[in-house]
């Protein structure tokens, strides 16, 4: 099992020009770690983080996306798996935080948790690659390349909380971090 | 406002495109489905993306509109209850762009959709009030007219807006 936080940061080390769309915890860790306009964090509704990544990665084929997805979101929204390999996007990477509750509304367990396998389901659905992580070090090593890895990708990360950070809801809801990835996305070809 | 009449899907793909929509994402309803959502499937200027549940469309279009990509989400009446939620959150609250189009399944043709007296048809026209999404008839062919200048409005405005199809478009 690794801590999210070390998680985040190992990615937040490597990011560099991507479109990250992040829900929950990871959303309010990602800002600590790697602040940027061109985070989205507007998902506003369950599950739909990877929707918006995948529009997004239709929208703007020059750039990658990361989702940083949880697992209680994604089983809000499971077809999006079969929906994401069907559009099959090279620039999209759909991370999943698995650490089997629904931590920001009490910590209830998820439904089945341990009794299936997310990268196991992305992978019948049609991702073109996807990948567990439970060690840290192995992440460390594997991460980089899977980076380069044209996709969809999938990447479960098996993990539990690390340090606290702040709940920063205002962050998440307000309109500010939305017009800030408005304006960093400038379009290169409008309305296309 | 008249009920009877016709409705051309063709005219209706016309007023998308003449909207500076090339993006079409959908799940499939049979009030549409030969009138308007083959014809689209089948047509290579526009992208046409299938999608399993509604809300997944609501987030694409929503995704979309910040690279300045204009979509329309083509779905039916009961898809549009099951998404209320992204359309609250997403849409309204968080003010995207979202178009729709509601095709009625079950609407009497010739009966208006407020004036149905099919509860699933009804109340379509009250929730969209209720949501604040500005809403639009689609009964007959002259309706479609109004389709370029609210698709402009909505992305103008950033907030949704819905096109409700009253009849199987022809």
């Amino acid at each position: 099992m690794m801590k999210r936080d070390a998680c985040l940061k190992a990615l937040a080390r490597r990011r560099t020009d991507e479109i990250v769309v992040s829900v929950y915890r990871a959303a309010f860790e990602w800002k600590v770690f790697a602040p940027s306009p061109l985070n989205y964090v507007a998902v506003g509704a369950m599950g739909l983080a990877s929707s918006h990544g995948l529009g997004l990665a239709i929208g703007r084929p020059d750039k990658r996306v990361w989702v940083l997805d949880g697992d209680g979101s994604l089983l809000m929204n499971l077809s999006t798996l079969v929906t994401v390999a069907n559009q099959a996007p090279k620039n999209l990477i759909h991370f999943v935080g698995e650490n089997g509750v629904y931590e920001v509304n009490g910590s209830h367990p998820i439904p089945g948790y341990g009794k299936f396998n997310f990268a196991g389901m992305a992978r019948e659905a049609g991702y073109r690659n996807a990948y567990e992580f439970s060690e840290l070090q192995q992440f460390e090593r594997d991460i980089d390349g899977i980076l380069k890895q044209d996709g969809p990708t999938f990447v479960t990360l098996k993990i539990e909380p690390g340090e606290e950070y702040p709940m920063d809801w205002p962050y998440v809801h307000g309109a500010p971090q939305r017009d800030l990835f408005r304006a960093a996305l400038k379009p290169t070809n409008p309305r296309s | 406002m008249e009920a009877s009449g016709e409705l051309k899907g063709s005219a209706i793909i016309d007023a998308i495109k003449a909207s500076g929509i090339r993006t079409i994402v959908s799940v499939p309803d049979i009030t549409t489905s030969q009138g308007l959502l083959w014809p689209i499937a089948r047509d290579p200027s526009l992208r046409h993306i299938r999608v399993c549940k509604e809300d997944e469309g609501v987030a694409i279009c929503a995704a979309l509109s910040y690279c300045d990509q204009r979509a329309m989400l083509v779905i039916q009446n009961t898809g549009f209850f099951y998404a209320t939620n992204s359309l609250r959150g997403i849409a309204v609250e968080y003010e995207h762009p979202v178009c729709l189009m509601i095709g009625l399944q079950g609407a009497e043709p010739d009966v208006l959709p407020d004036d149905s007296p099919k509860y699933s048809i009804r109340i379509v026209g009250p929730m969209l009030d209720t949501l604040g999404i500005e809403r639009h008839k689609l009964q007959r062919t002259a309706d479609t007219a109004a389709i370029p200048g609210a698709v402009d409005r909505a992305y103008r405005r950033s907030r949704p807006v819905a096109f409700v199809i009253g009849r199987s478009p022809v």
